[in-house]
């Protein structure tokens, strides 16, 4: 739960939020009580929010200093490879980055997710079945490079994506723990490693 | 006959698909190739005969059953639906509606709709009367009555339901439908928020689905996305359901109903 207690900052600026339609939250919290129920694996208590999805959850965006007080209260959460081993292997990252199982309630387990990336992202020069509503990664290595910069900052955006930008629509894989540790490292490599079919044609 | 040439089809339209550069160019094919006949067809028929047939415990038919526009009028009523119902004080979509009916003319009790697997037991009763009473709505205006302070406040509730963020992916409908020309994999996603997105997506639903032969109603569609949003299971009928058709209905008013759609 200690996803939870945001720093203060967050708290104040969270006030200073005029939410829509405030007369009718009681009426909204009444009836999302009262049309869930738990399935397997899918909890009815995902129906409560986090703060952040809370101000992330009005047509626009909050304000600017909402924003940041989000963005800087997720970059805590990163967990950097305490090994300094950054990368796996492509071929694991691509099943995960094509694989979109995991966490519904006709899923069986709560581990051995899927990260989905294809749903949202174009990545190998391969595979073309792939979703648009997150940028093309495409050549991703050799477009960005491989500075340790660039590195940290890939890792940190699996990790937890709302860290560099508070209301994205990409899920926190790391924080949220969707995936482990180590199928991010399989990830990088899929991203990053020349032989990888997004940097090889 | 006319079933394996269907199941023929249906197989050629799936595994094309595959390899399409448009999902949605597969489907127009489809269309065309099924003009004069579509696989819910079977659904209806069976639906229209159970709309007349004497059931339940109190062994009468839904021929009484007022969807809206007077008792038996079929014809149109799924197109001004959901609506508010002043003989229940509540707001109901076509599903619900007909769970009261089902109560009230046969004696029926709800929760036997609720808790029925989908395509089971009066689940499946559920979706042959759906799908005849939206074929009789095929080509009509999405005409709601937003008149209603009841149907005013159920939009509010949709429409903060529609931007709720939660779950362990963080995803709102918003998410995936709140935004133009976005797909998910191969298939197109509607924009939910704009009128012609939410005509196209609600005006297009309950249909039959070509990738597993099922015929969806609206709730399961909903369902379905909430099951994809990672999100608790929503109760059959429940207000949230109602209050996202409320807004993605009244978003799409004046578009065309197309039902029963047909999907990938
Ligand atoms: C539901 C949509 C969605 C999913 C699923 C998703 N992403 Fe993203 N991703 C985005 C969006 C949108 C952005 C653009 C920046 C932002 O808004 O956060 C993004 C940005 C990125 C970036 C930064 C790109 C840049 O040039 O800076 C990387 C790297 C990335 N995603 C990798 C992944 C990987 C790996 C996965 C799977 C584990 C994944 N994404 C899953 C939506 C998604
Ligand atoms: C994680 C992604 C995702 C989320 C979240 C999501 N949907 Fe969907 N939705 C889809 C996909 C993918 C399809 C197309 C499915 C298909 O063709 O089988 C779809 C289809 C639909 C359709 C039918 C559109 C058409 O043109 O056939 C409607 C209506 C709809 N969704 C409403 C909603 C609502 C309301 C919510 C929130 C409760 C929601 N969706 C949440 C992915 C999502």
């Amino acid at each position: 739960m200690k996803k939870l207690l945001l720093a203060a900052p967050l708290l104040w600026a969270l006030q200073g939020v005029a939410l829509a339609n405030d007369e009718l939250r009681p009426a909204f919290k009444a009836m999302l009580d009262a049309s869930f129920k738990t399935t397997g694996i899918a909890a009815k208590y995902r129906i409560y929010q986090l703060d952040f999805q809370a101000a992330c959850s009005q047509p626009k965006p909050p304000p600017a200093s909402v924003q940041k007080a989000i963005e800087a209260a997720q970059m805590q959460t990163i967990r950097y490879p305490a090994d300094g081993h950054y990368f796996g292997d492509w071929r694991e990252g691509e099943k995960i980055a094509i694989s979109g199982r995991g966490l519904t309630w006709t899923d069986k387990t709560p581990t051995d997710n899927g990260g989905g990336c294809y749903n949202c992202h174009q990545m190998s020069h391969h595979e073309i079945a792939y979703g648009t509503i997150g940028p093309s990664l495409l050549n991703y290595g050799n477009v960005r490079g491989r500075s340790e910069d660039i590195i940290k900052y890939t890792w940190g955006k699996i990790w937890n994506a709302k860290a560099f930008n508070a209301c994205s629509n990409m899920p926190r894989n790391g924080d949220a723990e969707i995936l482990t540790e180590e199928q991010i490292r399989h990830l990088m490599a899929y991203l990053f490693d020349p032989a990888s079919p997004v940097n090889k044609p | 006959m006319k079933h394996s040439v269907l199941a023929g089809l249906l197989a050629w339209a799936v595994c094309s698909g595959v390899q399409a550069d448009s999902a949605t160019d597969e489907i127009a094919r489809y269309r065309e190739m099924i003009a004069d006949g579509n696989p819910s067809e079977l659904f209806a028929l069976q639906g229209e005969a159970l709309w007349k047939q004497k059931r339940g415990p109190k062994n009468a038919s839904l021929e009484q059953c007022d969807l809206g526009l007077g008792p038996g009028v079929v014809k149109g009523a799924s197109a001004r639906l959901p609506r508010y119902f002043k003989d229940t004080g509540k707001v109901e979509d076509l599903e619900t509606r007909l769970m009261t009916c089902m109560q009230t003319l046969q004696g029926i009790d709800p929760k036997l709709v609720i808790d029925a697997p989908w395509g089971k037991g009066e689940k499946e009763t559920m979706q042959a009367l759906v799908a005849y009473i939206v074929t009789e709505s095929n080509g009509e205006k999405i005409a709601i009555d937003m008149r209603p302070p009841q149907m005013k406040k159920m939009y509010e509730l949709g429409k903060m339901a529609f931007y709720y963020r939660g779950g362990p992916m963080d995803f709102s409908c918003a998410t995936c439908h709140g935004d133009k020309d976005k797909r998910i994999r191969l298939q197109d996603l509607p924009d939910l928020r704009t009128q012609a997105g939410a005509a196209a997506g609600w005006g297009t639903w309950p249909a039959y689905r070509v990738s597993n032969g099922q015929f969806w109603t609206m709730q399961h569609r909903l369902s379905d996305c909430f099951r994809q949003q990672r999100f608790p299971e929503p109760i059959y009928g429940s207000d949230v359901t109602i209050a996202l058709s409320v807004y993605m209905a009244a978003t799409g008013n004046g578009g065309t109903v197309l039902t029963p759609g047909i999907k990938r």
